[in-house]
This record gives C-alpha cells, structure tokens and sequence, in this order.
C-alpha cells in the first residue's frame, strides 16, 4: 500500500510550480480579459518536457502516466497559466498508438509541433452513439464521419464545437467514427475542407477554444483503437479535474489569508463557524477531488477498467469543488470580490466555463453512474 | 502508487485468509438479533479463539499479549475479516483505543491486571466519557470523584452514549477532581469495575428501536486507591491520547462501516428502470462521487499511518462524507424502492434509521469542523467564554444566566 505520490513526482510538480511563477499569469488573464496578449507558455512547457509527457522515451518523450500529467495542469491551473496542454495531452495520448511517422511524433513530444485533440464523447450504458460537442443545448452532435480510402488516409465530415487549443494547433486529432465504431483521423490545419475558428467572447480568457469544421478534409488513420479513444475522453476529463483542483488550492489559501486578517464586530471573520465552516467544505471537497485524481492515476496505468469512472468522479468532484471554491472566495472577500479589480472574479469565470467543456461535469457524473449502475465498472474490493 | 502488498503484507494476509478460512465456521453470525446473552457469549468466544491465533490486538506491544506489528497488519486483519463475513472482535473500543490507553498512561499493576483478559474477550471495556451536557465540549463533564483519607474515590454522575456497558466488566472514566481548577486541568481518569456497588446501566434505544447505547448512572461509588490512570488532574492528556486512538482506528477502518458506492448501486441497479432514470443517475452519481473520494482518502490515510505518521484531524472529514454520503444513499435507495425500503426487515430501514445519530457520533459535524477550521486551515477560534476561569465558577455563572 503507497497511495502517495513518488519522489519523481513530487519533484515534477514543484518544477512546475517554479516554472511558471516565473510568469505573472493571474495578472496576463485579467489582462487578456480587456483584449491583452495571452503570454505563449509552449516554451516553457517545451524547456519542461511537458509537451512529450505521455510519449514513449523511444520517441523523445518522458513516457510517463495520466497523474504525471495532471500534477502539470493542476500547477497550471493554480495560477490560471494558458498552457494548452489540455489539447496537446490526450492527443498526444492516441498518437502514441501509432499512425504517424517517427519523426513527427517526436517533433510533437519536444514541442517543436503542437497537437490538439478533438474530441468524441465515447458511449455509454445507455446509447452506444460517439457524440461531439454542440455549439449550443443539450442534443450531442453527432461525431464527425470518417470514410477510409487507400494508403492509411480517410476523409472526415462534421463540426466539433468548443474544442480547446484547436486554434494554432499543428496537428488535430479528431476521434470521428467510421460505421459507427470510433476512429483517430490525424489533419493538419491547413488542409483543404478543414476550417478552425476561434470561438469569440469566450467567458475564460486564459481558454482558448475553437470550432472544428470538416468537409471531406483529408488525414491519415490513426493506429488507436477503441479502447485509446475512450482513454483519450478520460483523460481529457481528468486534466480538467486537475486544473480545478490546483484553482481550489489557491482560491482557498487566498480565502484562508483574507479570512484571518479581515475583523467585523471586534473579531477576525474566520473566527465565525459561518465563514470556518465553509471554508472547511472547500477543503473538504479539494482533497476529495485530490484523492480521486490519485485513483484515476492508479487506475490509468494499473486498472484501466475504472478509469472511466474514476476520471469520471475527478471530473465530478473538481468541477464541483472549483465552483464551490470561487464562489466561497468571492464571499469571504464581500462586495469587493465580485469587482473586476479583484482576482476572485477570474477563478469564478475558470470554474464556470471548464464546468461546461467536453459534456461538463453533469456529463461526468451521468458516466459514473452508468458505469456503476451498468456493471461496466467492477470496482475492485 | 501501488494498492499492492508489500511481498511481507502478502504473505501475512495470506496467513490471516488461510486461518479464517479454517475458522470461520466458528464465528456468530453478523446480524444477531434474539437471545443477547447468548450472542455476546458467542462473540466473546470468537474474540477469544481470533486472539489466541493472534489476531487481536496486532500492534500491542509484545510484553502486553500483542503481537507488536504495524498499524497496516491490523488493516489486513481487518480487510480480511470482513473479507470472510465474519464478525471483528466483540471489544472493538477496549482493544483499539482504551488497552493503548493503558499501555501508554497505566501501571504497571494496571497493565498486568487489565491488558489480558481484554484481548482474550474475558473482560469487555466500554469508555465512560460523555456526559449528557458535555459531547462535543468533552472538558466540561460535571462527574465528581472525590479522593478519601484511605486514597479510595467516591465518584457521582452520570454517563452517556456509552456502547457495550450492559456487559462490559470495566469501564475507563473520565472525572472532575478538582472544580476550582480550569476546566482542562482538574479532570482525571479512571478504570471503573461496572459491577460495583452505586453503577446503574439504562439501555438507550435508537430510532431504529434498538439500543445501540447505554447511560450510566454512578451513585457514590467506591474506586479502590490506585484506580487512577496517569497522574490525577492529568486526565485531559489521558483522554487525547484515547482520541488519537480513535481517530487511529477509524482510519484503519474507514471502509468497515461498509457505505460503499458498489454495495448502493447493487441496490438500485436491481431496478431496470431505475438505472435509467436521469434524476437517480444525477443523484447517485453525486453521491458515489462522495463514496469513492472517501475510500481513496482513506487509502491516503492508511500510506500515512503505514509510514508511522498518527492522522490529523483532518482525518475527521472522511467521516462527514461518509455520514452524508451514506445519508443520500438511504435516501435515494429509499426513492427508487418505495415504503418496501423502511420495511423493518429491510437492510436499508435500519440503515436510514441509524445516520442521524452517527452524524453526532465521535464528534459532530460541527465540532470537527471547528477543529480542522482551526488545526488545518489554521483560522483563529471562537471567542471562548470558559478560559481562565476555574470549573466551579463556570458552571455559577451558566446557571445564573439560564436564569435571568
């Protein structure tokens, strides 16, 4: 029994943290708010070895695991820090399967190329259709269509909305499905029929997002099979979980230091069980969520038939626990929390837009239940 | 990360698994309800037989009768033994927190006297700390021990809450001995026999109508000199390490209580349309999320424990997401099934009749929140009214404003 994290890994995360308190991050997204420049991270995620985390060494990356993966994002995501790694990650994660030749694969694990995943919603216990993500309701899209022709190549027709680093991307992993089982199509954004528009007025600044258009856009198949692809979604949620968590963290060490030094009636406002006790439950929440990361970590490289649900209950537990955790941090400040000048409203805007990506954490916890309630999951005793 | 034994811990459960495999025909059944008596004597058995394989009291010292091992052994014979469905041992509290109590505070008469026949079974413990108007402020308990010219005690009051009384042979109480101190400092503890002369035992009976408790009532009962454990006014330290005890057991057990997301969906699962159903599927999926973060804490807790660290009160959380989290599952297995749920028979009726008082059970939520608010988070306290004051004039000055 050692449910912690390794040396290694303790390690990775403080070069992370060190890494970009280098850059004002918090300051750049309110900045970016007004219609400033986002700071370009990719070099340092490159400088980090970030970029080739999931890559095999063989191919110039670090070989590492989901939870290597998501103490990055989680740093990332303490100081709202516009890496996007959320693209580049579980697209990565497929390519690693194969497909592509080895020297791109290794341009993608060093930096010197950026991917973007595209995403489709595996199947559930109640519908086997691969869905992608609408531009706006509650009726999925269906998954872009591939047709295979000669030479590992297909075409690809459909939309994916609201994709995150799409935009700039070097190359787009898009999960489509192909008589209706799912399949990897690599595109390069300058391809003839493939359109990448930067979704306007997103409510996050530090997120960029896009929408995909396909029309009969040419790529190469992708090695992935079912199984990778559903990985990939999974994934996807769980680095998501990890950024709310580091968004957590800092949200209540910021709650925590204001509620020690703030009086009313004679008394510092952490001394009141109404301020104490919701502070608590921010706590509460965040090392729930750290413990489900840990278990998705586990189970992506030692039991990978509970990952679904236990990225599924990260995702669940951080986006709640974000939400919760910026809305506590507005309060504890009072009035001057919800002010443009103050840095509680950019958490809150972090929380309420990852909340809604990739099917949203209402998504998350519909999946768990199906995988529970279906029997997908056996969870281990 | 590694969920795995160690090749050591293998081989131990392996141990553990292949003794009970041939031993668990001797063990009561896990839900008792008839003849008391008989059930206890039957468990007292089992716990006898466990501990002369070597199976209770695993990380006791030697000298004591233990077997000196890791608190991480202990999870496995814990593990295992539900594993076989078989039942724990019958004194839990004696074993897990009151015998370390005395190893760590006893003399050594005591520890000769007392050690022994509480992990063989022989003597059953039951722990004599809360009081009516003391549970969450536990310093502020008003049973009155009085020392005579012989170094015999006299001892007055009245207990609650208190679990195995009705055939425990001693209890480990905590008293005032000097009201004109501050209210931490005149309290000292003591080993009482339960069936001494003054020692009245009422059962408690809960919603679900069975007595899960006991109160106590102490009528000038005589303690023989030397009843004392650790020094007399030091019986506050005395009581945190019991505490320490507990937060340690309870976090070797966090999955004993057997609130578990699989066990739930089983339930609900069973009924086709449920498990379709978008409003059972949202709730219960809010709830596993709870359910499962609890079972991954505790694994945290147990490499902290593994690695000789004692759990904070941080650990006290996991038993707010258990409670709650078993508290929206009773109620939403209840949604889906309908009267049929609160049947008495039904496994779910006793359930849901049982949280409510769980929620106040080894510290409300509201008190641990305050601590982990305050020795986690590290928020100042509430303004306190009782420091610095000595007990007697405390307890004046509470009367004098319910008064007026």
């Amino acid at each position: 029994m050692n449910f912690d994290l390794s040396d290694e890994q303790v390690l990775l995360r403080e070069a992370a943290r060190d890494a970009l308190s280098r850059v004002r991050t918090v300051e750049a997204a309110r900045a970016a708010l007004e219609g400033g420049e986002l700071p370009d991270l990719w070099p340092t995620a490159t400088q980090a070895g970030w970029t080739g985390l999931l890559v095999d060494d063989a191919h110039g990356g670090a070989g590492l695991g989901a939870i290597d993966a998501m103490l990055v994002t989680a740093e990332a995501g303490r100081v709202l820090a516009s890496v996007p790694l959320l693209g580049h990650l579980p697209a990565t994660a497929i390519l690693a399967a194969g497909g592509l030749d080895d020297a791109t694969l290794g341009k993608l694990a060093s930096g010197e190329l950026r991917a973007a995943y595209v995403p489709a919603r595996p199947g559930d216990d109640l519908s086997p259709a691969w869905t992608a993500e609408p531009r706006s309701g509650r009726r999925r899209a269906p998954a872009p269509q591939v047709a295979r022709g000669d030479e590992g190549l297909a075409t690809v027709d459909g939309t994916v909305s609201w994709v995150p680093d799409a935009v700039g991307a070097d190359v787009l992993v898009v999960v489509g499905v192909e008589g209706g089982a799912p399949v990897a199509v690599a595109l390069g954004p300058d391809a003839e029929g493939v359109s990448v528009e930067a979704a306007a007025g997103v409510y996050d600044a530090t997120r960029p997002l896009g929408h995909v258009t396909l029309e009969n856009a040419c790529g190469r198949v992708l090695a992935a099979g079912e199984d990778a692809l559903r990985r990939a979604w999974h994934l996807a949620h769980a680095l998501i979980a990890a950024e709310s968590l580091g968004a957590v963290e800092e949200c209540l060490q910021r709650s925590v230091a204001y509620a020690k030094e703030r009086y009313t009636f004679g008394r510092p406002i952490g001394s009141y069980q109404a301020i104490k006790h919701a502070l608590t439950e921010v706590l509460r929440r965040q090392e729930n969520t750290r413990s489900l990361l840990y278990y998705a970590g586990w189970a992506y490289d030692s039991q990978p038939s509970e990952f679904a649900a236990a990225a599924s209950a990260a995702r669940a537990a951080g986006g709640a626990a974000l939400d919760f955790a910026a809305r506590e941090l507005i309060s504890v400040h009072g009035g001057i929390g919800a002010t443009w000048e103050h840095d509680a409203p950019l958490f809150f805007r972090r929380a309420q837009l990852s909340r809604r990506l990739l099917g949203g954490t209402g998504d998350a916890v519909d999946r768990l239940a199906g995988e529970l309630l279906g029997g997908a999951t056996p969870i281990a005793a | 990360m590694d969920l795995n034994d160690t090749p050591e811990q293998a081989a131990y459960r392996a141990e553990v698994r292949a003794w009970l495999g041939q031993n668990a025909s001797h063990a009561p059944s896990t839900r008792g309800r008839g003849d008391e008596d008989a059930a206890v004597a039957a468990h007292r058995a089992w716990q006898r037989r466990l501990a002369e394989a070597g199976y209770v009291g695993v990380t006791w010292p030697a000298e004591h009768g233990g077997q000196g091992k890791g608190p991480l052994h202990q999870v496995v014979v814990n593990q295992e033994i539900a594993r076989a469905g078989v039942p724990g041992i019958l004194d839990a509290i004696g074993v897990g927190m009151l015998g370390p109590t005395i190893i760590a505070h006893g003399s050594d008469e005591q520890k000769q006297r007392y050690l022994a026949p509480m992990l063989h079974g022989d003597e059953v413990w039951c722990q004599l700390f809360s009081e009516p108007a003391a549970g969450s402020d536990l310093a502020g308990i008003q049973t009155r021990a009085r020392q005579e010219d012989d170094g015999s005690w006299r001892l007055s009051g009245q207990k609650v809450w208190t679990t195995n009384a009705q055939f425990a042979a001693f209890g480990l109480l905590l008293a005032r001995t000097d009201p004109d101190a501050h209210k931490h400092k005149g309290l000292t503890m003591f080993v009482v026999p339960m069936d001494a002369d003054g020692v009245t035992i009422r059962p408690l009976r809960q919603i679900s109508g069975e007595p899960e408790f006991n109160e106590v009532f102490f009528d000038d009962v005589r303690l023989e000199p030397g009843s004392e454990v650790g020094p007399v006014n030091g019986g506050w330290g005395v009581a945190l390490t019991t505490l320490m005890f507990e937060r340690l057991t309870i976090g070797a057990g966090s999955e004993g209580m057997g609130y578990r997301a699989d066990r739930f969906a089983a339930a609900i699962a069973s009924d086709p349309v449920a498990a379709k159903d978008p409003e059972v599927r949202a709730r219960f999926g809010e709830l596993a999320t709870e359910l499962l973060a609890l079972r991954f804490t505790g694994y945290r807790l147990l490499t902290a424990i593994s690695r000789g660290q004692i759990p904070g009160p941080e650990a006290g959380m996991g038993k707010i997401t258990a409670v709650n989290g078993a508290i929206a599952a009773g109620d939403l297995i209840a949604d889906v099934l309908g009267p049929e749920a609160l049947d008495p028979e039904s496994e779910w009726s006793y359930l849901i009749s049982f949280l409510p008082g769980l929620k106040s059970a080894g510290g409300t939520e509201e008190i641990l929140r305050n601590t982990v608010g305050e020795r986690v988070l590290g928020l100042p306290p509430e303004p306190r009214l009782d420091k610095g004051i000595p007990f007697s004039e405390l307890r004046a000055k509470e009367r004098q404003e319910v008064a007026s």
